[in-house]
């Protein structure tokens, strides 16, 4: 029991670790934590399917470097995403923008949820009088007491 | 109508596999480059040769004139030796190609070449990859054909294969060339 407690709480406290190095940190905390914030949100474009915050790929380092520099001099978070998106476009955003090209995976689940919704609605209306509603035969309940 | 009923989410299914079938054949570690018709961005890149500051070094400024081939490469990186055969018979061909050893260190990009050959008419060192990213890059090598008028039209991404020069690269140079 005891070992499984502990098991439990190594699990909990172990998080992901980022590939943020201490050299790289910025040395004002409120600069750092938009970098982190802004660097979860960016790909990896080396290995695609990390956050630059987490990929520890040469290339992942530079970026995190940038967004650290764009930062210190005095850019908004939007302007050092856009900064981003400028040379690698808006795949390297891991939360891609609505746009024309990415509607249908923004509102895709939703329509079809509605469709769904509509066609369960339309099935339930056009059922004849449930079968519940008229009470069970003779012969069906001396089955049922028969069963029970 | 009954049957209407049955037969659309079959139809259904069999749109949605076909539109995850046809995305399986893309690959997604080409991103299309923003560059495309855009001007080359600006660097000033010192040279990889043993001399103070490298030696010449390479400038965007100097992709005027003539219509070139751009290619990011490094020693670390394990396509390029595959490559170079290929960059060589293209400067042999008459068509020039520039360099960015990319995330190099000068000793060991003239290495390299020492040992490979050199088909390069100019060579800039971007040891801290701030010019690759500015230029896009995602991996070694890439290569960005540059027109008369400094702007980039073609990006291949991977190294340039004998069939990618003759099929794509060298008619779009030789429609470059053409182009005033």
């Amino acid at each position: 029991m005891l070992r499984l407690a502990a098991l439990a709480a190594g699990l909990l406290l172990a998080t992901p670790a980022a590939a943020v190095m201490p050299d790289e940190m910025l040395a004002d905390p409120a600069q750092e934590s938009r970098a982190r914030t802004i660097s979860k949100d960016l790909r990896c474009v080396v290995c695609q399917n990390q956050s630059i915050d987490d990929s520890d790929a040469p290339l992942a380092k530079d970026l995190r470097l940038l967004v650290r520099e764009q930062i210190t001099l005095g850019k908004t978070d939007a302007q050092v995403r856009d900064y981003v998106v400028a040379r690698y476009g808006n795949f390297v955003l891991l939360k891609p923008p609505v746009e024309g090209d990415t509607l249908l995976l923004w509102v895709g689940p939703f329509a079809v949820l509605i469709l769904g919704g509509i066609g369960v609605l339309l099935w339930q209306r056009r059922r004849p009088a449930s079968a519940a509603d008229t009470p069970l035969s003779d012969v069906e309940r001396a089955e049922l007491d028969r069963l029970s | 109508m009954k049957r209407l009923i049955f037969i659309l989410p079959i139809i259904g299914f069999v749109g949605l596999a076909g539109f995850l079938g046809y995305g399986l054949t893309q690959d997604p570690k080409e991103l299309p480059s923003q560059l495309i018709d855009r001007p080359l961005p600006e660097f000033a890149l010192p040279g990889i040769a043993d001399a103070p500051n490298g030696g010449p070094g390479l400038v965007s400024a100097s992709f005027k004139g003539e219509p070139r081939l751009l290619n990011v490469w490094a020693s670390w990186c394990a396509a390029c030796p595959q490559e170079h055969p290929v960059l060589e018979r293209i400067a042999a061909e008459g068509f020039p190609v520039y360099g960015i050893a990319w995330k190099d260190k000068p000793e060991d990009s003239r290495a390299f070449l020492a040992r490979y050959g050199n088909p390069y008419s100019g060579m800039g060192s971007d040891f801290p990859g701030r010019t690759a990213i500015d230029l896009g890059v995602t991996g070694a090598p890439e290569t960005f054909v540059v027109d008369k008028k400094g702007r980039v039209r073609f990006k291949q991404i991977g190294p340039i294969s004998p069939e990618i020069w003759e099929g794509q690269i060298k008619p779009l140079m030789q429609q470059l060339r053409a182009e005033a």
